[in-house]
């Protein structure tokens, strides 16, 4: 066992794991944190996609451990009052999820391409979330959920603007 | 008063009250299910695909830190009978047994051995490599003609065949007769590849066991919960009574979770044996393993026509590879498909006939379209054939073919009645969107210019069979259940409405659309709808979801039963008001007295009225609700025209989608956003066919394709955007108009593609490419056309 800190959505944690425990099953079953699902065993579906530390990863390729001293954010803290980001927003208004099993990967991977670049183009979205998939809905529509969200943040400020604001509302 | 001008819910593109839970994280996927003293099932599975089990001993894995119990095959099968086959096609199919576990011999790679259960997922695991079995290794069985050979080693030896069953059909005309006065006949072999439906959430099962009541609650990521609650109490004995199944939050199924899993009868036995709830989640390269795949036919397709391009007759015969086991359906899915073949086109004879055929190898079944995907894959690839050897335009040659809009209703030679469609308009939309003209001229000047990256076109005029229910029908083709589907709607004394359905939803939609139905016959708003699924207990009666039947049949019933509500409550409103039921209007959830606007009542305040059970006409029972179940007397029949333009680089083979194209006609629309993506999907999932997706076995009959990393499920990246447009001509078998559109875009892509991928190596003597469509296959073809 080994004694790991992290703080996931804003929450401090510290837990006694197996040196081999994987991210997702922790965040899953230690944390109660169901937001993040598991969609293969090979790193390839990229469901149980979260950030840490700023960087999007696949939650089942990286190990508990690997994570101590770290900030995970997962789909389940992006929300704060209730109110949606934009990508969660866009999302829902322009049909881009179905079964929505692949959701929260995708939100997280697009919400690191916006950090990283903030005007993408149809293309750019579609190579950056090629390690994301989805059986539901042929991509165009999270293609489309991506750009708009990436135009509204364009108009009201940067992808984490949207945190400050509600915690300043807090 | 009259109520107040609304816009119609139905036909409104509304983002789904669904996605408020998915965006955030609030799901319930049945992994997600926790509860005090869960212990973790690991399945051991046969290494093999074909062997006699001669020893398993399961005691080192009890040993094992966390370990609770450890199973054999032989120590779970009392109390445990076969896993249904709900349809057997002929008198004679050879119905082999199929135990939930493997007792005696394992019949493919992933056949269960042993089941360990232990207090969290990784011991379980762990558990699973202590366990020692013995195998005595048999002949694998794989190729479908080598299989039917007298000689053949037999995949279920007591039944002394691999032949599953033999179904013919034959209609008009004998196909002798018709080859006899034809001008061209031409024969062509196509394969349907094995696909592995790889639905996002991995299957998963949650048995909880209530040892006062003897009762059990079953939540599975299912298609079924209505039909696996039937079967899991024939399968377990435990009466139905005490068995609830509850499908959660569902991700995905298109066919694979549409079925009675050997993982669900054990997960029940386990549970009753050790009366604690036990969970069970596939990792997904074991579901590769045990969860059923979709399609594997060989199909030889012979077709007889004028030299004007008339046809005369189709013979289709079809060899299906069942795969080891005979699962819920799977005898039926090429039935299905039988009826197909002759898709939109009018000729003189048909003839069919498929055999079924067992091969150790993963069962397959319903896999998205389910038999219509062959079907029209076979007709339309070879109705491009035809117009390559007669010279004649594919376009063309449909239209010279295809029923005219002023002949419907039309009865197919296969005996379908089409009530409705408008080939004539969809194709004249798909053609002009496409900028068809444009595209065969640019093909002229590249294939004259001689480029190395050619232009194919490719169109695939489809028609399908949706609106799965009426149930003589199923009767007649040897369906164990009916086809109905039941819906029920409950007022509640607030005003608010309950809706509950029996379809069961994994990802269409199903609680936006129906309440936008519900909301408009009630005259209530959207968001006062609440729709109740998926659960035996709080929604009791149904049939489920799959082959695109839940709003031709469900939302159909949720329709109905919604205009029996507005009924009662009108003549509750008569009542109150004083007037006669005629005299009443009912406009945006308001009655009022025709001429005198000022005297109305809401249907909320007759809803309270109802309740309260104060001042109710006599013989009017308190409460408005009503119940419907429907079974409609026809199929429906959505068609359309898909056109795709692809660039194929005949040196690298490597092909892209340049354009695709797709005019649709599902009827009536409830919700036009929706409808859109479920084509989307569908695209994505035909396109895969065509271009990618394949399950490869090796000679040993181990799955090559074994995991997610080796089977190419298409990214964003591999896929174009599409432009989607629609005709509508209502369906007749319903009242709504609708005939549904889950497996449209699946059935018509894969032709679609394929056609263009053929069509831009033709000049360079290129006559069949065979799916998928990979650059190897593509660059062979071109060398050996080159030879």
């Amino acid at each position: 066992m080994t004694r790991i800190k992290v703080n996931v959505d804003g929450t401090a944690y510290e837990d006694d794991v197996e040196p081999r425990l994987l991210l997702a099953h922790y965040l899953r079953d230690r944390l109660g944190l169901t937001g993040t699902p598991i969609g293969c065993d090979t790193s390839t579906c990229g469901a149980c996609t979260v950030d840490l530390d700023g960087q999007s990863v696949k939650s089942c390729a990286v190990l508990a451990v690997q994570a101590d001293g770290g900030a995970v954010t997962t789909v389940q803290g992006l929300a704060r009052n209730g109110a949606w980001t934009a990508l969660q927003r866009a999302f829902h208004e322009r049909h881009g999820l179905q079964c929505g099993y692949c959701t929260p990967g995708m939100i997280m991977a697009a919400r690191d391409l916006l950090r990283e670049n903030p005007h993408p183009t149809a293309d750019e979205v579609r190579q950056a979330l090629e390690g994301n998939l989805c059986r539901c809905t042929g991509y165009q529509n999270i293609v489309r959920a991506v750009l708009a969200a990436a135009e509204e943040e364009d108009t009201s400020a940067r992808p984490e603007a949207h945190q400050v604001t509600e915690e300043a509302t807090a | 008063m009259t109520g107040q001008a609304v816009e119609p819910e139905v036909g409104r593109a509304r983002a789904r009250k669904e996605d408020a839970w998915l965006i955030t994280g609030q799901t319930t996927w049945t992994d997600n299910i926790q509860m005090a003293g869960l212990l973790h099932l690991a399945v051991l599975r046969s290494p093999m695909a074909h062997a006699r089990v001669t020893r398993v001993d399961v005691t080192p894995a009890l040993r094992c830190p966390g370990v609770v119990a450890a199973f054999s095959g032989a120590d779970l099968a009392e109390g445990l009978g076969s896993l249904p086959c709900a349809w057997p096609v002929t008198e004679d199919i050879v119905l082999p047994d199929h135990p939930p576990i493997a007792v005696d011999e394992v019949r493919h790679a992933g056949d269960p051995v042993a089941v360990v259960a232990a207090r969290d997922r990784y011991a379980a695991a762990d558990a699973l490599e202590a366990i020692e079995v013995d195998y005595d290794p048999l002949p694998p069985v794989l190729d479908l003609e080598a299989a039917l050979a007298p000689d053949a080693p037999l995949v279920h030896a007591d039944k002394g065949t691999n032949r599953c069953y033999t179904w013919p059909l034959a209609t008009g005309e004998s196909f002798e007769a018709v080859r006899a006065r034809a001008d061209v006949v031409l024969r062509r072999r196509y394969h349907q590849q094995r696909l592995i439906p790889n639905a996002m959430e991995p299957r998963a099962v949650v048995v909880t066991p209530l040892a006062a009541s003897g009762e059990y609650t079953v939540y599975s990521a299912t298609q079924i919960p209505h039909i696996l609650r039937i079967m899991l109490s024939v399968v377990t004995g435990i009466p139905e009574q005490k068995l609830r199944v509850i499908a959660p939050d569902v991700g995905g199924g298109f066919g694979s979770k549409l079925q009675v899993y050997g993982e669900e009868a054990l997960a029940l036995a386990i549970a009753r044996r050790l009366g604690r709830p036990v969970k069970w989640t596939e990792s997904r390269s074991e579901g590769y393993l045990a969860t059923h795949h979709g399609r594997g036919m060989i199909q030889d397709v012979e077709v007889a026509a004028t030299s004007e391009g008339r046809l005369l007759g189709l013979k289709v015969g079809l060899l299906a590879d069942m795969g080891a086991y005979l699962m819920l359906v799977t005898p039926g899915i090429p039935i299905l498909g039988a009826f197909m073949y002759p898709a939109i086109y009018k000729m003189d004879a048909y003839e069919f006939s498929c055999t079924g055929v067992f091969t150790t190898k993963t069962p397959t079944d319903a896999y998205r379209g389910a038999g219509r995907p062959e079907a029209t894959y076979a007709i339309e690839r070879v109705m491009d054939e035809l117009a390559a050897e007669l010279g004649l335009d594919p376009v063309e040659l449909r239209r010279r073919n295809w029923i005219r809009h002023d002949e419907f209703p039309y009865t197919t030679i296969a005996g379908l009645t089409y009530d409705s469609g408008d080939y004539e308009a969809a194709t004249a939309k798909a053609l002009e969107l496409f900028g068809y003209d444009a595209l065969r001229a640019e093909q002229r000047e590249r294939n004259e210019r001689g480029d190395p990256v050619r232009l194919g076109i490719g169109v695939s005029t489809y028609t399908e069979m949706c609106g799965l229910a009426p149930s003589r029908v199923l009767r007649d083709l040897r369906y164990s259940a009916g086809g109905w589907e039941a819906a029920s709607i409950r007022m509640l004394p607030t005003g608010k409405v309950e809706v509950v359905t029996g379809t069961s939803p994994h990802g269409q939609g199903h609680e936006t659309c129906w309440s936008q139905i519900a909301a408009d016959v009630l005259g209530v708003p959207f968001e006062d709808v609440e729709v109740v699924h998926g659960d035996t207990r709080t929604a009791p009666q149904g049939m489920d979801t799959y082959g695109s039947r839940s709003l031709a049949v469900g939302g159909e019933a949720v329709h109905r039963a919604a205009t029996t509500v507005v009924a009662k409550a009108r003549k509750v409103a008569a009542h109150l008001l004083e007037a006669s039921e005629q005299d009443l209007e009912f406009s945006g959830g308001v009655f009022s007295v025709k001429g005198s606007p000022e005297a109305h009542k809401t249907i909320q305040e007759i809803a309270f009225e109802a309740f309260t059970h104060h001042d109710l006409p006599d013989g009017v029972e308190p409460g408005i609700n009503a119940e419907h179940v429907v079974d409609p007397e026809n199929f429906s029949y959505p068609h359309g025209t898909h056109l795709c333009a692809v660039e194929v680089d005949t040196e690298t083979g490597r092909t892209r989608i340049r354009r695709y194209v797709c005019v649709d006609d599902v009827g009536r629309v409830v919700n036009p956003m929706i409808v859109e993506g479920q084509v989307h999907g569908g695209l994505a999932q035909g396109i895969a066919q065509a271009l990618y997706e394949e399950a490869v076995y090796d000679d040993e009959g181990n799955l090559v394709s074994g995991t997610m990393a080796d089977y190419l499920v298409p990214s964003a990246a591999d896929l174009p955007d599409f432009v989607t447009d629609r005709t509508e001509t209502p369906a007749t078998s319903n009242a709504l108009g609708v005939k549904g559109v889950g497996e449209a875009g699946t059935i018509a892509s894969t032709p679609a593609v394929v056609n263009a991928v053929v069509d831009a190596l033709r000049p360079l003597g290129v006559h069949d490419v065979r799916m998928p469509c990979t650059p190897e296959r593509v660059w062979r073809a071109v060398k050996e056309a080159s030879g």
